[in-house]
């Protein structure tokens, strides 16, 4: 029978389950939200994420291409990023997943490779931009983005992680308008925004580019915030989420060092087809006895 | 001594929209004037920006007494007497008519031969002005750290220390604060701002031969880019429209804490708006609202300022645009363009507190691809068209009609059977209808018989 097979395949990964998210996010913001995208855009993002990552497995010879990582960010790339330029677009996919392979640490790369080609084309490119107002405050937009991303973590096992940057970041509005005597119609209102909702659930929860602990990965979420909160009412710039997690990658590492936990393996995640790995590895064998999480996602 | 009470303008000015006279079209003659006022209470704020550089006008068309008329904008920094301008209405509504939602007529070709004709026609905004107020004590933690005399406006920039004192302060002044200010204020202290009170010098402007408020401009820098209208939702009745002219170096701006939404666009409809495209556009704009549940900004018009297609007035030139304070303008753009090297957005928001609990906040996108709200008029053949294709050219009409009838009432909710009759009217009759009875034809079929 072909369905069950099917099922049975779309099991084997917690990825299937979001790319499949992501699509349904993307359609809805085309066809609903008037989200402003080309229709190359997609193709752009997604055909040089997929491109870049199998040149990249075969450059560095690894045992074989996993398309999964690299759509996922594709699809990242089309919730977030904006242009009116081809070439800025095919520029800020590559960037991303050569960043995935290039900018490593022990085996694991520094950055998610959405948000680092994000930060990179907000802070040194024109004509590149994120509308962090696109999904509007719809509160039953935002619910339907927080079951789907949640069912995306759970199964992911990083629900801690978005769960605790909502709640670090929702202490930061809250604690702010209470400070300046502000309705709370403020902070709930900043708080229903879809951007945090897909920024929590399907950018910072990446597990291959969060601590390994859960303690590590609440001081992850909660320095993300810190520094995200200054970015937005320190220095009134929009986007404090992405450029705070920008900013507090390179301090995973020594999280890891500090609070260390187990390695992560999306394969695990689904508890299904031990010992199959859907990484683009760049070392064979794990540290410690663990298998060490290569390559993207 | 009698002290006057001054109405408070808060936030973002009041001011009437009326239509912008129209303009030339690139292809065809002008044909008419939309003189009808399409909204009250509207505000209309320029805002040119580039990198931290602001410069914010305020155009007001308060209908009062000038001596009662007072503004109160937050400002990020304080300001001197050189960041201050006051400019003229007609730039605004020049910049309004350039901007506006625009109405355009095309004639159907002979469909045995050939044929074009155009033009254009614009709805728009109105202008507006500002006022001000003077000098008192400073116990209430109320500090007037400047006080200027700009044109007929008399300026203080004020800080305080708290709400209540600051309240206070412009109660024992003559200023009329809303209930509720108090704490909108406060949350403004705590973030450091200033506050820009402007009145109106009747006797300098009587000097000056004014008898109306001439818009205000304030120049700045600050990261903040961002348009206060919490205060002016404090005493708001009802909901309150506000027009927002960005000028901007490298693209269109959006809203980034609200979603920004184009009106619908390049639709056509049945002729007979064109003696109502006011009463359509408002019409088609409230649906919007109330569609977006009052939670969107709305994207009326961004486009290269050196052109526009079909032009509902010229765009502006170089020397407006430096009035305005597009401080760039001699600079060439990355396009290698000339003077005129910015780029427009005009935003509408309809709002209230309720549902824009927050200040407006904005960025300025790479976007620069062009949108303009159009419509369409599509006059038919009228005259003998015999051939085949004729024949053809008649049968798809009616199609056509029936389109563009659903067309407006989706957008408008107007009633299906009243925009039938008025395209009657107009001769864009079903037809299947007969003209004499209004009935379809198998309404007649056997109607003889039963009788």
């Amino acid at each position: 029978m072909m369905l069950p097979k099917a099922l049975r395949w779309f099991n084997t990964d917690a990825r299937h389950y979001q790319m499949t998210c992501q699509s349904t996010l993307f359609l809805y913001g085309c066809l609903f939200l008037g989200f402003d995208v080309p229709w190359w855009l997609p193709a752009a993002f997604i055909g040089t994420t997929l491109t870049t990552q199998y040149l990249f497995t075969k450059a560095l010879g690894l045992p074989h291409f996993d398309f999964r990582s690299p759509l996922i960010s594709g699809l990242s790339l089309c919730l977030m990023l904006r242009t009116d330029t081809i070439p800025l677009a095919i520029f800020c996919a590559a960037l991303g997943i050569a960043s995935k392979f290039m900018i490593r640490w022990r085996g694991k790369h520094i950055f998610n490779p959405t948000n680092f080609p994000i930060v990179f084309a907000l802070l040194f490119l024109d004509g590149v931009w994120v509308s962090p107002g696109q999904w509007g405050s719809a509160v039953w937009v935002a619910f339907l983005i927080a079951c789907l991303g949640a069912m995306v973590v759970t199964r992911a096992t990083r629900s801690d992680t978005a769960l605790a940057v909502i709640g670090f970041h929702a202490a930061i509005l809250f604690g702010r308008a209470l400070y300046l005597g502000d309705p709370l119609a403020i902070p709930l209102h900043q708080l229903q925004s879809g951007t945090l909702l897909v920024f929590a659930f399907f950018m910072i929860s990446d597990p291959k580019t969060t601590p390994y602990s859960r303690p590590g990965r609440i001081l992850f979420a909660l320095l993300v915030c810190l520094v995200a909160g200054w970015i937005q009412f320190g220095l009134f710039r929009p986007n404090g989420l992405l450029f705070g997690l920008a900013a507090c990658s390179p301090l995973v590492p020594l999280i890891d060092f500090v609070l260390p936990g187990p390695a992560y393996r999306w394969d695990r995640a689904s508890n299904q087809t031990k010992g199959m790995s859907h990484e683009t590895s760049t070392t064979p064998s794990g540290l410690g006895g663990l298998p060490l999480p290569h390559g993207a996602r | 001594m009698k002290r006057q009470l001054h109405r408070v303008g808060l936030a973002v000015c009041l001011c009437l929209t009326a239509p912008g006279s129209p303009a030339h079209a690139f292809c065809g003659f002008f044909v008419g004037k939309a003189d009808t006022k399409l909204y009250n209470k509207a505000s209309k704020v320029v805002l040119v920006r580039d990198g931290d550089k602001t410069i914010i006008t305020m155009a007001n068309d308060y209908q009062g007494d000038l001596k009662e008329f007072a503004m109160v904008i937050p400002v990020p920094t304080f300001i001197e007497r050189e960041q201050i301008h006051v400019t003229s209405n007609a730039i605004i509504e020049h910049l309004d008519e350039y901007t506006a939602p625009r109405l355009v007529e095309y004639y159907d070709e002979d469909p045995c031969r050939t044929i074009v004709a155009m033009e254009s026609r614009a709805l728009g905004s109105m202008p507006a002005a500002a006022a001000a107020p003077p000098v008192m004590a400073k116990e209430l933690g109320v500090t007037v750290e400047a006080q200027y005399k700009v044109e007929e406006y008399d300026v203080l920039i004020l800080s305080a220390e708290e709400s209540s004192g600051l309240e206070t302060w412009l109660k024992q002044n003559g200023y009329r604060i809303p209930e509720g200010a108090t704490e909108v204020l406060g949350s403004y202290i705590k973030q450091g701002v200033r506050f820009f009170v402007a009145k109106v010098n009747i006797e300098e402007q009587e000097k000056l031969g004014f008898t109306f408020l001439r818009p205000l401009s304030v120049a700045f820098e600050s990261p903040k880019f961002m348009l206060p209208i919490r205060l002016g939702t404090v005493n708001a009745n009802g909901t309150q429209e506000l027009f927002i002219f960005a000028l901007t170096r490298n693209g269109r701006i959006e809203t980034t804490n609200y979603r920004t939404v184009r009106v619908p666009s390049d639709v056509e409809l049945p002729l007979f708006v064109e003696k109502e495209f006011s009463d359509f556009y408002t019409a088609m704009f409230s649906r919007q609202v109330e569609k977006e549940d009052m939670h969107a900004v709305f994207l009326e018009y961004a486009w290269d300022m050196n052109w526009c297609d079909p032009c509902a007035a010229s765009p502006m030139s170089p020397q407006e645009l430096e009035e305005l304070g597009v401080f760039w303008g001699g600079e060439p753009n990355r396009n290698g363009g000339d003077a005129r090297n910015a780029f427009v957005t005009r935003l509408h928001v309809r709002y209230d507190a309720a549902h824009f609990p927050e200040d407006l906040f904005f960025q300025e996108t790479g976007d620069r691809t062009n949108f303009q709200g159009r419509y369409v008029l599509r006059h038919p053949w009228t005259g003998t068209a015999d051939c085949s294709e004729g024949k053809d050219y008649r049968a798809r009409l009616a199609a056509r009609y029936a389109q563009d009838a659903k067309t407006l009432q989706d957008l408008t909710g107007w009633d299906p059977k009243e925009i039938k009759d008025k395209m009657a009217l107009n001769g864009q009759a079903d037809p299947k209808v007969d003209p004499a009875t209004g009935q379809k034809w198998w309404q007649r079929l056997w109607q003889k018989r039963k009788s």
